[in-house]
């Protein structure tokens, strides 16, 4: 077999879907774009603006790798439609850090407690804890309770007993517990 | 610099950015103009594949490509038995696309490339494939038994391998036994499922030839070499990169699967990038799987509760396929006697084909299985000759003098001999005995059988060949515009942390910050030589490559260091990033020692003025680089060790069970484990940890289901229970640190060890907690809630 490429095809570079227009706010920035209507809003973040940070990990609703926030609620992102979005105001895990890279108290907390390895389910894990971190109910800071803060979140590499303390740093640091 | 960073709890430098989201996983990289593949997998588990119909999909707007088996070339050809053994015959592997025959559920059988990923699965609804199925057992038993279905024609009984080892005189043995304990034991199938399914991305450079491929693999130089041979291609001319895998556990070391060599075609033969990233349903029908296996154990002993011979036999579920060999029915072979002394011992297997998805190895990769075998059966035989679980244990165990334990005439995974080298057994036992409460467990028990409670302790020790050969390699080079160090190895991490642990070793010897470290791993553009991420092997076998390394590398800088500051080699010491002559304030940045002895004709910056060829520092007779010396700060070595070395460990549990909703509970568990002298101990216990949270998912809740037909009936998140937090137990860990005698570091594997005694442990715990009440036996992991619901109703004899 000769490794040359066949006479080309002509590529189109966008599909025929239908589109729709939507114009949105992510981490801060407004953004319009056309988009394909059937398009969830985890590969327009990764693939249509290249925010690759939220993470797919089922596509199913059970994994929560892909969650971000949406009008400050935690939500799947693979469960949501870009269009769903229009209007909305999103955060990913992008806005977490300050704009030098110096990591939230949230993340530091992360890296304090190793309670990251491969890294896969943090982006998701960290935007459910941010939710409830940013809403002003008191949080139940006791292993069980944060246990049950992180239930959404799946990571298969950490055992999550590291991920349990880190949440329990950045509370009590925040003033959360 | 003067602390010793091997044995600190140094945080991860990889973790910054993993934690912003810019970590670089497979389907992260912007390949412009990607296409994207997706897979017709077969619905059946076993039929012959009447015809193809593929005209509609080609139609389809946005379809580029869709191959068959037809139009794939010489690829169409079964792949490679990647592992040879003597005790397979005419060992069966998958072709990349199904030809004829389909042989499980998810097999793929045609693949189509689109612009993107959306269209690319309309196009597969429009494939037409007429099938005859074919009659199926997925009973591991049945399906060896005769007049079972066949998987193929070419293997009667379904028998892919039989195997049988020997060691001491086990038949003179068993017959000076006073008592014989029989058990069965199964452990069911189970996924990997690292949180990032599999994923591969292909790039073809027409003008130089050069083939890159992406891979979320854990060997990328195994994908190479494949992928070069199968493509006739220089391995020279094929990259192969693991960017950041999102976790291994094993299911990414099985190579080629079909999409690692269709990719890269598509990719050669389109002249676009194709990417192929799994979804979650696909790795759960189409990406290898493991752990169902059958032990008949028999342990025959002396009226004191000494073993004195071991009998195991056990059937191994292989799957459709073989492609990786006995490596799992090998290790449960050779582990099967755990940390006792037990000097004789027949374990024979048959690897058996099934019409599932094929096996290769998941964390553990049979040493479960082995762990659950022998340590349900030393309760049992405890239990029957009146003894306690931790005396018959203890009275068994291999003790500290008398290692090295060979048990000659058994061979492992590596095809060397087994041979425990070091460890502290009884102090373990000890240990936990002490961390659970194990003395004073009966009273506690009592009383909470009086309120009619089910309180139960759970036991079970476990060993763990680690750090296998054949080698790994290391490669530092210190770069003369930084100072950092740059370290490279030829396998790959998937979290594990390798670019910390291998920056601390580093560290220490070079005096260089371990955040100026940088490992660079998992490109075989950078460095070539290695073999894979597997078998806990990575800070035995590239940890010490790299460590040596660094010694060498540690010489050239003190020659030369002592050569530019006029100092003895003995004065010379390394720290912060500079050399120092001790006990003054004479120093030189490693960056100036790097660049010095460079020979250099071009200034480019204040420090290479010094290396040019009029500068006074680098006036010699001679030419500028003496015969035999090289340029820079650089070196590679390599480490291959001569034997595996031995890990180990104990677990203790106390469990409840709540009788009305048949939970298991957990009041404590305590893991003592030994891995040698201990690199991170914070990245060891996030390893103990990760594989213990394993270890509760395959001891209660995981396992893949099939129907009678065949059909995966839980392949998806919300059916195949992968524990959340809650689930999850808090576990204490004690750490012992017998250094290993066989390598320099004194270093011993971890990436396994978490997983591997949790079934044995909980089962344990379970029939402890009803034995009051029933007469249950707990032979079987995961072990559900209605297996609980039925053994509290089995009435004590
Ligand atoms: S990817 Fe959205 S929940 Fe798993
Ligand atoms: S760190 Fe790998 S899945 Fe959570």
């Amino acid at each position: 077999m000769k490794y040359k490429p066949n006479i080309q095809k002509i590529i189109p570079n966008e599909s025929t879907d239908s589109k729709n227009m939507i114009t949105f706010k992510v981490n801060g920035l407004e953004i319009s774009r056309s988009v394909s209507t059937r398009l969830h809003l985890a590969d327009f973040l990764r693939h249509e603006i290249g925010l690759t940070g939220t993470h797919v990990g089922c596509e199913h609703g059970v994994c929560g790798a892909c969650t971000i926030l949406l009008n400050g609620q935690a939500v799947r992102s693979c469960l949501t439609f870009a269009v769903q979005a229009d209007g909305a105001e999103i955060h990913t895990i992008e806005s977490e850090a300050e704009d030098d890279g110096t990591l939230s108290v949230l993340q530091q907390a992360f890296e304090d407690c190793h309670g990251l390895q491969c890294g896969f389910c943090t982006p998701g894990m960290i935007m459910n804890i941010r939710s409830y971190f940013n809403s002003n109910e008191k949080l139940d800071l006791s292993d069980d309770g944060i246990r049950e803060i992180i239930s959404g979140n799946l990571c298969r590499c950490t055992g999550y007993a590291n991920i349990v303390s880190a949440v329990r740093q950045a509370a009590k640091q925040l003033g959360k517990g | 610099m003067s602390t010793r960073q091997f044995g600190a709890r140094v945080k991860r430098n990889a973790d910054p950015e993993l934690l912003r989201g810019e970590g670089c996983f497979t389907d992260d990289i912007p390949l412009h103009g990607a296409l994207h593949a997706a897979f017709v997998r077969s619905p059946f588990a076993r039929a012959k594949i009447l015809e193809i119909d593929v005209t509609e999909a080609v139609e389809l707007e946005g379809v580029i490509a869709v191959y068959t088996c037809d139009d794939i070339g010489h690829l169409d050809q079964e792949l490679p038995l990647l592992i040879p053994h003597d005790c397979m015959t005419d060992a069966r592997t998958a072709r990349p696309l199904a030809r004829d025959d389909v042989y499980y559920v998810g097999q793929p059988v045609v693949m189509v490339v689109a612009i993107n990923r959306y269209i690319a699965e309309d196009a597969l609804l429009l494939i037409d494939i007429d099938y005859d199925p074919l009659e199926v057992e997925m009973g591991l038993e049945a399906a060896a038994m005769d007049g079972a279905p066949l998987v193929h024609d070419t293997h009667p009984n379904n028998v892919a391998a039989d195997f049988t080892q020997i060691s001491g005189d086990p038949s003179a043995a068993m017959q000076d036994a006073d008592h014989v304990t029989r058990i069965t034991v199964r452990v069911d199938r189970s996924t990997a499922s690292a949180l990032e399914a599999r994923a591969v991305a292909a790039q073809f450079d027409h003008v130089s030839g050069q083939l890159t491929v992406w891979d979320g693999t854990q060997a990328p130089l195994a994908v190479r070499g494949g992928i070069a041979s199968l493509f006739g291609l220089d391995e020279d001319k094929v990259r192969v990169i693991a960017p950041n895998v999102g976790g291994g556990f094993g299911q990414k070391i099985m190579f080629p699967h079909s999409d690692e060599v269709l990719v890269p075609l598509a990719a050669m033969t389109l002249g676009r990038p194709v990417k192929y990233i799994e979804d979650r349903r696909e790795n759960f029908i189409g990406s290898n799987q493991e752990r169902t296996q059958i032990h008949h154990m028999e342990l025959f002993a002396k009226k004191t509760g000494e073993i004195i011979a071991l009998r195991d036999n056990f059937l191994h579920d292989t799957g459709a396929f073989i492609p990786y060999g006995i490596a799992v029915p090998q290790v449960a072979s050779t582990s099967i006697a755990g940390p006792y002394r037990i000097p004789n011992i027949e374990v024979s297997f048959k690897a058996i084909y099934t019409p599932a998805t094929p096996v290769s190895p998941y964390r553990g990769c049979g040493r479960p299985h082995a762990c659950f075998a022998i340590e349900r059966a030393i309760d049992q035989l405890a239990d029957e000759l009146g003894m306690d679980r931790m005396e018959i244990r203890r009275i068994n165990l291999i003790a500290d003098d008398e290692f090295p334990y060979e048990r000659d005439g058994l061979i492992f995974a590596d095809g060397l001999k087994v041979i425990q080298d070091s460890g502290q057994y009884t102090k373990a036992l000890e240990m936990v005995r002490a961390k659970i409460g194990w003395d004073g467990f009966a009273e506690k028990q009592k009383a909470a059988q009086a309120e009619g409670r089910y309180l139960g302790m759970g036991l079970a020790f476990y060993v763990e060949g680690t750090g296998l050969g054949p080698y790994e390699g290391g490669h530092i080079k210190i770069h003369p515009i930084t100072g950092k160090a740059y370290v490279n190895t030829g396998l790959t991490s998937q979290g594990q942390g390798h670019e910390t642990v291998f920056a601390q070793i580093v560290s220490d010897q070079l005096g260089i910050a371990v955040e100026d470290v940088i490992v660079v791993e998992g490109d075989s553009g950078a460095f070539d030589w290695g073999v894979a991420t597997f078998a806990s092997r990575a800070a035995v076998c590239s940890g010490n490559a790299i460590h040596k390394t660094a010694i060498k590398v540690r010489k050239k800088i003190i020659e030369a260091a002592a050569n530019m500051l006029e100092a003895d080699l003995s004065e010379i010491e390394l720290e912060d990033g500079y050399a120092l002559v001790a006990g003054t304030n004479r120093k030189v940045a490693l960056s100036a020692v790097a660049t010095a002895t460079n020979p250099l004709r071009y200034a480019f910056n204040e420090a290479a003025k010094a290396a040019t060829q009029f500068a006074p520092a680098s006036r010699h007779d001679g030419p500028a680089l003496a015969e035999g010396q090289q340029p820079g700060l650089e070196d590679t070595d390599f480490f291959s060790p001569d034997c595996a070395t031995w890990a180990y460990g104990v677990h203790a549990a106390i469990v409840e069970i709540d009788p009305v909703t048949c939970k298991v509970d957990f009041h404590k568990y305590v893991c003592i484990h030994d891995c040698g002298n201990m690199i991170n101990p914070t990245i060891v216990e996030g390893q103990v940890l990760g594989g213990f949270a394993q270890g509760i998912a395959g001891a209660l809740y995981e396992k893949i289901e099939f129907d009678e037909d065949g059909n995966p009936i839980n392949a998806s998140f919300v059916d195949f229970l992968i524990p959340y937090a809650t689930e999850i137990p808090s576990i204490e860990i004690h750490h012992l640190e017998t250094p290993a005698p066989n390598n320099p570091l004194g270093v011993k594997g971890v990436g396994e060890a978490g997983c591997i005694a949790v079934g044995a442990t909980v089962a344990s715990g379970i029939q402890d907690a009803m034995k009051h009440k029933s007469n249950a036996v707990f032979r079987q992991t995961p072990i559900t809630p209605s297996m609980i619901h039925e053994g509290l109703f089995k009435t004590s004899s």
